[in-house]
C-alpha cells in the first residue's frame, strides 16, 4: 500500500496534476462518497435539519458534495492549494479555507454541530518540517476543535493510521483535549478495505454517536480497577478463607461440615 | 466566503487565542458577490442564537452597509421578510477579494477567489 505521507508533505505532494489524477479518479471518489456516508451515519445527525459542519482536509470537495447533498451547510479546510483549486474549478457549495490543520481550527467557541475529516489526521502524526512537532500540533488541532465545537458535538473522522502507535497518539491527544473519545474499525478483517474512524463527542448530546452496541471511552477515569486474586488473597480474613475453601470441597463433591454460626470461630480458651 | 462564516472565523495565531480582539476580523477592500442560495429558514433559526449580533454589525458597516439595527431584531422566527433579508445577507453574500487583519496581532490574511488563506508564516505558527 503506497503511503503519501511518507513521500512529501501534503501542500507539496498534492500539486495539480496529483489533484487532478485524486479528484478525477472513480475509484477514489467512490471510496471517499462511500467513507463520507458512513462518517455522516456514524455522526447520527437529525435527518430533518441543516447542520453547519466543518471538513478538516476537505481536499477537493468530494466529501463536501455529499454534504452539499445531504442539505448540509458546511465549510471545508485544507492545506493544498492545488485541491482548492480543482474544488473552486468544480464549483462546491462550501467555503473553502487554505489552513494547516496543525496550527489549530480558526473559529470561536460553539460554531459548528459537527464536524468530519475523510483521510487526512493520519497527516497530523508526520513531520514534514524541523519545526513541527507532531504531538504539539496534534494537541493543537484538537483542544481548538474541541473549542470549535457547540456542547454535545461530534467529530467522526476517517483516517489511515500507519501502525497501532499512531492511533494510539491521535486518541490520548484527543483525550487529552477533553473528548468523549473512540476508534470504529470497518472491516478488521480485510487487509485492503480496513476502515478506521476516529468518533468524538464534545460534552453529552441528545442524539449520541451511532455506534450500535459500542460505547465511546469517557475522559473520567474510571473508579477502581478490580483487585488481583493474589490481592483479595492476602486480604480475607480467617472465616472468609473457611468458607471459600469449603465452598470449593462441597463443589468438587467431598462431605463438607455444615455451616453455623460457630464455623471459623476461635474456640474458648481452657485450662 | 460566506458572510455568514465572518461571523465565526477569527485569528489563528496561538497567542490571540485568549484575547477579545481577535474577533471579529477587520474587514478591508472586499469585492463581494451575490450568490443564490436555497432558502432555509430552519437552518436560520437554529443559527441565530449562536449569531454574535454585535459582529455581525461591526462585520457589515466593514463592508459598507451601515443600515442594519444595532440590536438583535427580536420575533424573527414568525417574520418571514426579516428572515429573507438575513438569508441574503448571511448565505447569498460572498467575499470574493479582500483582506481581514486581526486587531490584536496585525496579522492579515487574504481572501482570494473566495478562499481564505490562513496559513501562517512558520515564526508564527509554533508560538
Amino acid at each position: 500500500m503506497s503511503r503519501p505521507e511518507q513521500i512529501a508533505p501534503p501542500e507539496i505532494f498534492y500539486n495539480d496534476s496529483e489533484s487532478r489524477k485524486y479528484t478525477t479518479s472513480t475509484r477514489v471518489q467512490h471510496i471517499q462518497a462511500q467513507m463520507t456516508l458512513r462518517s455522516l451515519e456514524l455522526l447520527n445527525l437529525d435527518p430533518e435539519k441543516t447542520h453547519f459542519i466543518l471538513d478538516v482536509g476537505c481536499g477537493s470537495g468530494l466529501s463536501g458534495e455529499i454534504l452539499t447533498e445531504e442539505n448540509q451547510i458546511w465549510v471545508g479546510m485544507d492545506i493544498a492549494p492545488s485541491m482548492l483549486a480543482t474544488a473552486l474549478d468544480r464549483e462546491v457549495e462550501g467555503d473553502l479555507f487554505l489552513s494547516d490543520m496543525g496550527c489549530g481550527v480558526p473559529f470561536r467557541a460553539g460554531t459548528f454541530d459537527a464536524a468530519i475529516s475523510i483521510s487526512a489526521i493520519q497527516w497530523l502524526c508526520n513531520a514534514d518540517s524541523t519545526t513541527s512537532e507532531p504531538k504539539v500540533r496534534l494537541a493543537r488541532f484538537f483542544s481548538t476543535l474541541y473549542a470549535a465545537l457547540k456542547r454535545g458535538g461530534k467529530f467522526v473522522g476517517q483516517f489511515y493510521p500507519a501502525n497501532e502507535n499512531q492511533i494510539i497518539q491521535i486518541t490520548s491527544a484527543a483525550k487529552v483535549a477533553g473528548f468523549q473519545c473512540g476508534v470504529v474499525v470497518d472491516d478488521p478483517e480485510s487487509k485492503k478495505n480496513k476502515k478506521h474512524y476516529l468518533v468524538l463527542q464534545a460534552g453529552h448530546s441528545d442524539r449520541p454517536l451511532n455506534l450500535g452496541n459500542m460505547e465511546v471511552e469517557s475522559t473520567t477515569p474510571k473508579k477502581e480497577k478490580k483487585m488481583s486474586k493474589k490481592m483479595m488473597r492476602a486480604m480475607e480474613t480467617k472465616k472468609e478463607y473457611i468458607h471459600r475453601k469449603k465452598e470449593l470441597m462441597k463443589r468438587r463433591g467431598k462431605t463438607v461440615a455444615q455451616d453455623s454460626k460457630f464455623t471459623g470461630r476461635r474456640r474458648k480458651p481452657r485450662f | 466566503m460566506k458572510f455568514l462564516t465572518t461571523n465565526f472565523v477569527k485569528c489563528a495565531v496561538k497567542s490571540c487565542d485568549a484575547s477579545d480582539l481577535s474577533f471579529p476580523l477587520k474587514y478591508e477592500e472586499c469585492e463581494l458577490q451575490l450568490q443564490e442560495h436555497d432558502f432555509n429558514p430552519e437552518f436560520l433559526i437554529s443559527m441565530l442564537p449562536r449569531l454574535n449580533w454585535d459582529a455581525v454589525v461591526q462585520v457589515a458597516a466593514d463592508l459598507g452597509n451601515t443600515s442594519l439595527p444595532s440590536t438583535k431584531p427580536e420575533g424573527i422566527e414568525n417574520n418571514e421578510q426579516l428572515l429573507k433579508d438575513l438569508h441574503s445577507l448571511l448565505l447569498e453574500t460572498q467575499i470574493i477579494n479582500g483582506k481581514m487583519t486581526c486587531r490584536h496581532c496585525g496579522h492579515i490574511y487574504y481572501i482570494k477567489d473566495s478562499i481564505a488563506n490562513f496559513l501562517l508564516p512558520p515564526h508564527l505558527a509554533n508560538s
